[in-house]
């Protein structure tokens, strides 16, 4: 799978630094908040031209926030996040876009793909109104232009015959259709890196796969790098290049997939596979199990993140902070004081789990 | 659904066609299938029926000027005509019917010096009761009381349409701003609709009417500034604020678009539904609060359903109730008509803009 896909190189198409987005808790009218959700805590990340990368986690771990600031409908707290655009090639760092023509630049080069399709447009606009709306708010082309623009699109996407479809509302489409709908919005102006927020969790289960097909596809043709959440590492393996594992508010691994899938070094990540069904008989689970769900991160103290779900937790762990994300060879990069520097574990044999929740 | 074949027969032509045309067919379309849903109701069917009723008169009155009343404007005219009806009265000692027999005393000052037993006199009066040139009688003042319910009704409908249109205009926006950028904006703009819903309505207005003339724009306006600043726009506040939180809006903001794209394109017109069912209501207020206020007296409209219903207080026969019923009666049936019609229209455009009530 990976292997027939581009190796991408060259520069990073999108560079993430020390990113942190707090939320404070209870913001009274006239009190400071003095409690904060650390929501993404101290990320770093690069995703190269073309390439496709998985962000995936449990609910709340901070993925959603995480695409929201990279498309800027969020503001970081500290860090940089860049992005490289298109036309001059420069990586141009989203938190510092000050002048409008920036802001504009930046939002032809960047586009979203939301989790919802029902609720992702506007009910009372049309197809063409919905998919036309990027040209439309920054100028670009006259009517009939536009007009052939989002049949191409829609064709583009599966959505034939293109027409028909046109001046229909939202409620008059499937779910299936919708986000294809969504698709073609967010590839209008022909942007070059597009965050997609886990945009077939809605779908039912039949047309996941066929729009999962086609955002590869696309991402072929117009060389388009992806930002892919997920929490579903079956759905990242089949639309990423590389994986990138969050647990609340931190990468906690992040390799090629397939390096990631054979050798898992996170104890979560290792959980979070030993829950994915796998059709292949001979395949050799890991067997790590944790219980419990993912707690909420606020004020969260400086060791390890994972230490209350831990199964192998050891002095290390709650006396030294939270891990950094080291390289361990082969761009596996994991953050974890049980992972040598060689990538050999060095916690407790699995096979004597003393399971906690 | 017939709806989806429509588009597909529409899409064949759609780019040979201008964009407004499509969207004036959608238009039509929409405006088809919610009245499809709004007929349903036999409430809205009977408040449409009301409303269409008191809009014949109000076109009626000026089409009878110009027709059947040309010429008689000094008999006709609701505000400045009079007309006496003669009537022959009997000269008796003891008056038992007042409209047909008069006591001595009555005769002498109707310009008789030397009233006899059994003698006729003509005497002119005023109210007069429903006849044949009068359809619903005369006012004390000699006018004719049909003329004036039909001027009255253009009068309920300018100042429904003023009061209405401002209020939820104002109200629409005042609320989806507020809800939009919240912050102080929000807290500057729901302070001051906690203000004016706490200014008694009533006093206020007739302290404003005893200082400045108020017409009936002034109290449309009026009405509208103290509405769609007030209670409207915290209404209409709460519709914006689920509109707001919905992700069609990030999605317009990672289309590049502004504020105000969101606000005019993707807010509004999901809070307008809701703003013309207010406009129903609005009306209904409106018409009740011109009645109130005319019966005090304090407003400068020629001649309206309040001022009818004044004018009977003021001249003594509210109190005699059923015996000049043609003074109060229409005029008070009609407030409260019209009223209801408005009212009963808004109940059934409820089932067209929440879907929720909807029975299938
Ligand atoms: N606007 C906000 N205000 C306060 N807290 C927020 C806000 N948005 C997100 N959070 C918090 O930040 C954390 C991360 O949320 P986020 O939506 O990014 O999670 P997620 O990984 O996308 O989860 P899911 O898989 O359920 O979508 C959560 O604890 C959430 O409660
Ligand atoms: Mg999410």
């Amino acid at each position: 799978m990976t292997q027939d896909m581009p190796t991408p190189n060259g520069e990073a198409a999108v560079k993430v630094e020390n990113l942190r987005k707090l939320f404070p808790v209870s913001k009274g009218m006239f009190r400071k908040a003095t409690d904060f959700i650390h929501a993404i805590d101290d990320v770093s990340f690069e995703i190269k031209p073309g390439e496709s990368l998985g962000l995936v986690g449990e609910s709340g771990c901070g993925k959603t926030t995480t695409g929201r600031i990279l498309v800027k409908l969020d503001e970081a707290s500290e860090g940089s996040v860049g992005v490289r655009d298109q036309a001059s090639g420069d990586l141009v760092d989203v938190t510092h876009i000050k002048s409008k023509s920036q802001r504009k630049e930046f939002r032809r080069n960047v586009q979203m793909i939301f989790q919802d399709p029902y609720e992702s447009m506007n009910p009372r606009r049309t197809i063409f109104d919905t998919v036309a709306e990027p040209l439309m708010v920054q100028k670009i082309g006259s009517i009939p232009e536009r007009e052939r623009r989002v049949v191409e699109l829609l064709n583009l996407v599966g959505l034939t015959p293109a027409e028909s479809f046109l001046f229909r509302y939202p409620h008059e489409l499937s779910g299936g259709q919708r986000q294809r709908v969504a698709i073609a919005r967010a590839l209008v102006m022909n942007p070059s890196f597009v965050v997609a927020d886990e945009p077939t969790s809605m779908l039912d289960v039949s047309i996941r796969i066929s729009i999962m097909r086609l955002m590869l596809e696309l991402a072929d043709d117009l060389g388009v790098t992806y930002l892919y959440i997920t929490h579903d590492l079956a759905v990242a393996r089949y639309m990423c290049n590389r994986i990138a594992v969050m647990y609340l508010g931190k990468i906690v691994e992040m390799a090629p997939t397939e390096e990631l899938l054979q050798r898992p070094m996170h104890p979560y990540t290792r959980a979070l596979l030993s829950a994915v069904p796998v059709p292949d008989p001979s395949y050799r689970r890991p067997e790590v199990q944790i219980k419990g769900g993912v707690t909420k991160a606020v004020n969260p103290p400086s060791e390890c993140r994972f230490i209350e779900r831990c199964p192998f937790v050891q002095d290390v762990c709650s006396s030294t902070d939270h891990p950094p994300l080291d390289d361990r060879g082969n761009d596996h990069q994991v953050a974890c004081h049980l992972v040598a520097d060689s990538g050999e574990w060095l916690g407790a044999p699995r096979a004597e789990l003393d399971l906690r929740s | 659904m017939t709806d989806v074949r429509d588009t597909d027969m529409m899409g064949a032509e759609v780019l040979d066609e201008s964009l407004w045309k499509i969207r004036m067919r959608l238009l039509w379309r929409s405006f088809k299938r919610n009245w499809a849903l709004f007929s349903q109701s036999k409430m809205g069917v009977v408040g449409v029926v009301i409303v269409g009723f008191f809009g014949f008169l109000a076109i009626l009155h000026p089409i009878l000027m110009a027709t059947a009343w040309k010429g008689q404007e000094a008999i006709y005219d609701p505000v400045i005509g009079a007309d006496s009806v003669i009537v022959e009265k009997t000269v008796v000692t003891e008056v038992t019917d007042p409209s047909t027999e008069m006591s001595f005393t009555e005769a002498m000052i109707t310009g008789e010096f030397f009233p006899e037993e059994g003698m006729i006199i003509e005497v002119p009066i005023a109210p007069a009761p429903p006849n044949a040139k009068h359809l619903l009688g005369t006012d004390p003042f000699g006018r004719d009381i049909f003329s004036q319910l039909m001027f009255g009704a253009r009068a309920a409908f300018i100042l429904g349409v003023i009061a209405a249109t401002s209020a939820v205009v104002l109200a629409t926006v005042v609320g989806s701003v507020a809800a939009y950028y919240g912050g102080w904006m929000d807290t500057w703009l729901m302070r001051q609709a906690d203000l004016i819903l706490l200014l008694p309505l009533l006093p206020l207005l007739i302290v404003i009417g005893s200082f400045w003339e108020i017409g009936l724009w002034q109290l449309g306006i009026l009405i509208g500034i103290l509405s769609g600043l007030g209670a409207t726009a915290i209404i209409l506040k709460s519709q914006a604020l689920s509109v707001k939180v919905k992700p069609f809006n990030d999605a317009a903001r990672v289309a590049g678009g502004g504020n105000r794209h969101i606000i005019v394109r993707h807010i509004i017109p999901n809070v307008l539904p809701l703003s013309f069912l207010f406009m129903m209501f609005e009306v209904t207020g409106a018409i009740f609060l011109e009645a109130t206020l005319s019966f005090f007296g304090l407003l400068s409209i020629p001649m309206s359903w309040g001022i009818m219903i004044n004018t009977s207080h003021t001249q003594g026969y509210t109190l005699f109730g059923l015996r000049a019923w043609w003074l109060l009666f229409p005029a008070g049936l009609a407030v409260t008509l019209f009223a209801a019609g408005f009212f009963l229209i808004g109940r059934a455009m409820d089932v067209v803009v929440n879907p929720r009530l909807r029975t299938r």
